[in-house]
């Protein structure tokens, strides 16, 4: 299970055993998505499963993580998602009603994103094999010229934006499947960033890096950052907006909601001098209306992301564990 | 030249140990030239470095009285002798070579001479300061051979002025004869100076510089007098004081600090002030007056109301340290002096989770939400240093060290075996971190909370300054097996770039091998190691914390542990011990019933949620915590539902047991059974490899199965039933269940803590008896920060002791993660015989 978390785990199995194994330079780069030159075009390329409990939960469905996710992984190369390709892996006895809905709400989000599901796959698993529904999507779209977005590209002095509050998407999430009340108005903020991230380009083609902070967090983004460009982040901790009832799920959880998964969310990289810029482009954009400058990239404590406090502390936001252990003895 | 005779002999000399600026030089001297020997002495890279020569019964008689008379501070490790021929080269009489030559830097690692800690004023000293007709009446930095900072000035070796912070002042002509002389009190003592030539200390009011010298200090103690918190410099960095009778200014600095209920220690203007303040028995008494000065955990008297409550709520204790330098002597005034405060609170000078500040212009902004005023020096402060923390036992007068720091660093601790140069990183909380070689561990000073990226600079500055300081390079890295440690990331990185191997020790082991290492235990033979502590990273993943191991070289067996209990949302449940306390009942199969106080302290909506939260197992992690269960009883009991600091409701506990101690005797008893997951040996592994394994996960649902704990054997007293199969799982139900029995039937609450208190104390004898039935180990190790508790600690001791068992405490290593790195060290860098 730890594997999959987001977290330290997932880095090294990505570092120790995949990288080596498939050796070539284009994964290599580790980004959300791969970016290949192919016919004289330049084309984002990505894939990812999507195994969420429940199925459904306030905000949005399985179907919806697994279009938006994927286009969200290509945005995040600065590319308009064009065609996806959808899998689904189903348990035996799984109830058609349940598939339909799915599909449903993949059309739908389809269509919200501008994406056309070009081609698909169904396999059945034996009963006690799956877990219900599981899906993979797999995505390409264009990648404008003159774009080079990714993470290597952090620079000392970019300006670290936020698209909007943080940890919505994990405390609805385990909201719902553990049947914990925080209250109805912890919904999802799973949507499509394809149109946000083409507003922003539309100021400069010249952003850094964007990144979705899914599993991991915002923590999780920022570390696989740091660590790629060799810089120091410096963020607020104050800065990041983080909604009122994520904050008190997650102060009664023992979560940090830096570490809390979002699903609509992204964080850019931007060369001081556009900032401003981009930041107004996202505040008018409906997918950036919460948008905020989080923070700072720095010279100092290279590879390492680091939390200033209201006190003028710092606090070491290291790279997440799958379970969030208390250190306290 | 050649005027030896055949009756005439030279021997040279090598003194190991804390030999340098300890006086020792003046020492030999003295020594030398009272026989009538000729010959010298000088300081070297290894050491002290002496040529004697004259009869052969004086330069025998030479060499005894340096084992047997060595000046106060020295601590002669190694003497070695060497017969040369007679008369070769140096002249008659006996000379002082004070050019350091090198000549001889054969030293192997760790071998080289060791710089003193830093040491309270003396007494002669002292009666310079306030003798009106001395040079240095009044003079802050007045210092001699026998006292004075050492550890904190020194930037390099070996220990001279050149090499101390103090370089900085040249020595005016009569503080150049006195360090000159031979025959004077202040010959190469390397931080002298005097009102002509030292440091000056100045205080700064709002960013001006108001004023200097002796007004500045008079100025301060106004200012203090008057409820400001007044930043003051000392040895090894800023304190925060105020004055600790002052309601309104202990709370100011409270809040300014955001440190909660924290409690504060104090400085007393002298012996007699503290001895109304608190209780001091002799041995306390020697360790509060002695030249390590720390801050003494002394049990408040009942009737010291004029201390203000905000200094120490719900401790039974309050940390008291007398004046260590002259400075604080001249703070609190000389006779005749216009009246201050008498007792202050002196804190660490930084800002919460932080390392302490030690220079002078990040003083300014750091502290500048906090101190109204600055009282400060322009001597540097190259160590950080925060002060120590000890406890004197009451059953045998020995000290134990809570935080080993000023007075004690870089003292070394001896080790059992030898070891390979290497550096152990401690844990992350309380972090100190510990460098070994040959049979010598030094610990770091205390360094602090390792999640701050200002504490893992000083960490990093710490372990360099340690390594030039002992001339030791650390060939491998020790880190805890909690992979979210900042610690241990910290290693994983260092590692990484130098290719030095890293070692991962499990948390509890550490705990144990430090205990052992400082007893000098080396571990041949199995040992029964009781390590209680809130939290450490289990083998299985799960949060370990109420162990008892079987320990054998460099394995252990995990021979029984605390049942399992779900610890709802990790970090949550240690700051709200009334949802550990619910989580034990629900646990315990007991019901939540309303008129429980750990019910009542919370709201109808955090019951419900954590009831969810409990089903399903959400965000919880499984844990086998004494520290854990201390706060469950706590809650349960009413004596504290949130925690605003580390161990507050298991010292507010001790505090409520403390007060019936000795008049209550009953115990409860733990459930016992056999659990699974207990019983396989696990080893210092290994650092991260190519591919590291897959990490066992406590998996979703982690209490463990209701039947798993099985019926429950109680121990009998003396029984030596053994215990075959997996390890023995200690179950609280049964103790819990007794204590709700108790609170119905009104039981007072101190009886009840005493209660529990004894029945920890009386399984871990029990669980103990049976490892040694199983085993026929007879040795019983004591570690974890839990055995911070006086109480426990004694009767643990006191009933193992009736038992037979040799018992093995933490002295001047802490039983809490500061003495961790001791443990790690031990498991990873034994030298292969
Ligand atoms: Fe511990
Ligand atoms: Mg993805
Ligand atoms: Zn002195
Ligand atoms: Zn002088």
């Amino acid at each position: 299970m730890g594997h999959g978390g987001g977290g330290l785990l997932s880095a090294e199995l990505m570092t120790h055993l995949f990288a080596p194994a498939y050796g070539n330079e284009t994964l290599a780069g580790l980004a959300d998505s791969a970016v290949l030159s192919l016919g004289g075009a330049r084309l984002a390329f990505s894939t990812d499963s999507y195994v969420v409990r429940p199925l459904f939960f306030p905000g949005g469905s399985i179907g919806d993580l697994a279009v938006n996710g994927t286009v969200n992984d290509l945005a995040m190369s600065g590319a308009r998602a064009a065609y996806l390709s959808c899998a689904f892996i189903l348990e035996e006895g799984t109830d058609l009603t349940v598939v339909g809905r799915v599909a449903q709400a993949i059309g739908t989000a389809a269509v919200a994103a501008g994406v056309t599901v070009a081609t698909g796959d169904t396999k059945v698993v034996e009963t006690g094999h799956g877990d219900g529904i599981y899906l993979n999507t797999a995505g390409i779209g264009l990648v404008p010229a003159g774009v080079d977005i990714r993470p290597q590209r952090a620079t000392p002095g970019d300006v670290v934006i936020v698209s909007g509050p943080v940890g919505a998407h994990g405390v609805a999430v385990l909201s719902m499947r553990e049947g914990l009340e925080f209250g109805a108005d912890v919904v999802s903020d799973t949507a499509p960033l394809g149109g946000l991230v083409a507003a922003m380009l539309a100021v400069t083609p010249d952003l850094h890096v964007l990144r979705d902070p899914t599993r991991g967090g915002l923590a999780a983004s920022l570390n696989e950052i740091a660590t790629a460009s060799g810089t120091g982040i410096e963020i607020g901790e104050r800065s990041v907006p983080v909604p009122e009832p994520v904050a008190a799920a997650c102060a009664f959880l023992g979560l940090d909601p830096f570490y809390v998964a979002n699903e609509g969310r992204l964080v850019a990289f931007v060369p001081p001098d556009h900032a401003d810029a981009v930041l107004a482009a996202m505040r008018d954009h409906p997918q950036g209306a919460g948008a905020a400058v989080i923070g700072t990239c720095v010279p100092e404590h290279p590879g390492l992301v680091v939390a200033r406090t209201p006190l003028g502390t710092t606090r070491l936001l290291d790279l997440p564990l799958t379970e969030q252990l208390p250190r306290i003895c | 030249m050649t005027s030896g005779t055949v009756s005439r002999v030279r021997r040279r000399v090598t003194v190991r140990g804390t030999v340098q600026g300890v006086g020792f030089r003046p020492f030999v001297h003295r020594l030398a030239s009272g026989l009538a020997l000729s010959g010298f002495v000088r300081n070297g890279a290894q050491g002290v470095v002496a040529e004697v020569e004259g009869t052969p019964e004086a330069v025998a008689r030479f060499c005894e009285l340096l084992r047997e008379r060595p000046p106060p501070l020295a601590d002669v490790r190694e003497v070695a002798y060497e017969d040369v021929p007679a008369g070769a080269g140096a002249g008659e009489g006996f000379l002082i070579e004070t050019t350091d030559t090198g000549t001889d830097t054969d030293s192997g690692p760790g071998g080289g001479p060791l710089i003193p800690p830093d040491t309270a004023a003396c007494a002669d000293c002292l009666r310079e300061l306030a003798d009106p007709a001395d040079r240095r009446h009044r003079h802050p930095f007045v210092t001699c051979t026998y006292c004075g900072p050492r550890f904190t000035i020194a930037t390099a070796l070996p220990y001279d002025r050149a090499s101390t912070t103090m370089a900085a002042f040249p020595l005016c002509r009569r503080c150049a004869a006195e360090y000159a002389d031979p025959a004077d009190r202040r010959f190469h003592a390397q931080p002298v100076a005097c009102p002509d030539c030292g440091p000056t200390v100045r205080l700064t009011v709002g960013g001006r510089q108001e004023a200097a010298g002796g007004q500045a200090l008079a100025r301060a103690r106004r200012l203090l007098a008057r409820g400001a918190i007044v930043a003051v410099k000392g040895l090894g960095g800023y304190h925060l004081a105020c004055d600790a009778t002052d309601g309104r200014a202990v709370a100011a600095l409270r809040a300014r600090k955001e440190r909660g209920g924290k409690p504060f220690a104090v400085m007393c203007a002298d012996l007699a002030t503290a001895e109304r303040l608190a209780h001091v028995s002799a041995a306390e008494r020697a360790v509060l007056t002695g030249r390590r000065a720390p801050v003494v955990l002394l049990r408040r008297r009942e009737g010291a109301a004029w201390i203000d409550a905000q200094v120490c709520p719900g401790s039974p204790d309050v940390g008291v340290m007398l004046p260590y330098t002259p400075l604080h002597r001249l703070l609190f005034g000389l006779p005749g002096d216009p009246p201050g405060p008498r007792v202050l609170v002196m804190t660490s000078g930084n800002r919460s989770g932080e390392p302490i500040v030690t220079d002078d212009a990040e003083a300014l902004t750091a502290l500048a939400g906090i101190a109204d005023a600055w009282l400060w020096h322009d001597r540097a402060v190259e160590g950080p240093c925060d002060d120590s923390v000890v406890r004197v036992r009451p059953d045998d007068g020995s000290e134990v060290v809570l935080r080993r720091s000023r007075g004690y660093v870089p003292e070394p601790v001896g080790l059992p075996f030898p070891v390979v140069p290497a550096l152990a990183v401690g844990g992350d909380l309380k972090n100190a971190l510990c460098l070994g070689a040959g049979d010598s561990a030094w610990f770091s000073p205390h360094i602090g909370d390792m999640g701050a990226l200002e504490t893992v600079r000083s960490f990093e500055r710490a372990a360099a300054r340690l390594s030039a300081l002992t001339g030791v390079t650390p060939g491998l890295l020790a880190a805890d097996r909690h992979p979210g440690y900042h610690s241990a990331r910290w290693a994983r990185r260092r590692a990484a770039v130098t290719g030095q191997p890293l070692r991962l020790v499990q948390h509890h082991h550490a705990h144990v091998a430090a205990v052992l290492a400082e007893n000098g235990v080396s571990g041949t033979d199995p040992v029964i190691g009781v390590a209680f502590d809130g939290t450490g990273y289990g083998e299985d993943g799960a949060v370990w914390g109420g162990e008892v191991l079987l320990a054998r070289g460099t394995d252990f067996r995990r021979f029984a542990h605390l049942r399992y209990v779900p610890l709802p949302g990790g970090n949550a449940a240690v700051a709200n011990p009334c949802r550990t306390a619910l989580a034990h009942l629900r646990a315990a199969g007991l019901p939540w019933d309303p008129a429980l106080p750990c019910a009542a302290a919370c709201a109808p909506g955090e019951l419900r949620l954590l009831e969810r939260q409990l089903d399903r197992g959400a965000a919880c992690v499984p844990t086998s915590s004494m520290g854990r269960l201390f706060d469950a009883v706590a809650s349960l009991t009413g004596v504290c539902h949130r925690a605003g600091y580390e161990a507050q409701a298991a010292i507010e506990l001790e505090a409520a047991a403390a007060r019936v101690w000795g008049r209550e005797g009953g115990a409860y008893a733990f459930g016992t059974g056999r659990g699974a997951g207990a019983g396989t040996f696990g080893a210092a592994g290994p650092g991260p490899g190519p591919m590291p394994g897959p990490m066992p996960g406590p998996g979703p649902n982690p209490p463990y199965p209701p039947g798993e704990s099985g019926p429950y054997l109680a121990y009998a007293p003396g029984s030596t039933d053994s215990v075959p199969g997996p390890g023995v799982v200690l179950d609280p139900g049964p103790v819990l269940a007794a204590i709700v029995g108790d609170l119905r039937r009104g039981v007072p609450v101190p009886v009840i803590a005493a209660r529990f208190h004894r029945a920890v104390a009386v399984a871990v004898a029990a669980v103990c008896r049976a490892a040694r039935a199983e085993t026929g180990a007879d040795t019983a190790a004591l570690s974890g920060g839990v055995f911070g508790n006086a109480l426990l600690d004694q009767e643990c001791a006191a009933l193992l002791a009736a038992d037979g068992f040799t018992v093995l405490r933490h002295r001047r290593v802490p039983p809490g993660d500061g003495g961790l790195a001791l443990g790690q060290l031990a498991l990873t860098a034994r030298a292969e015989p």
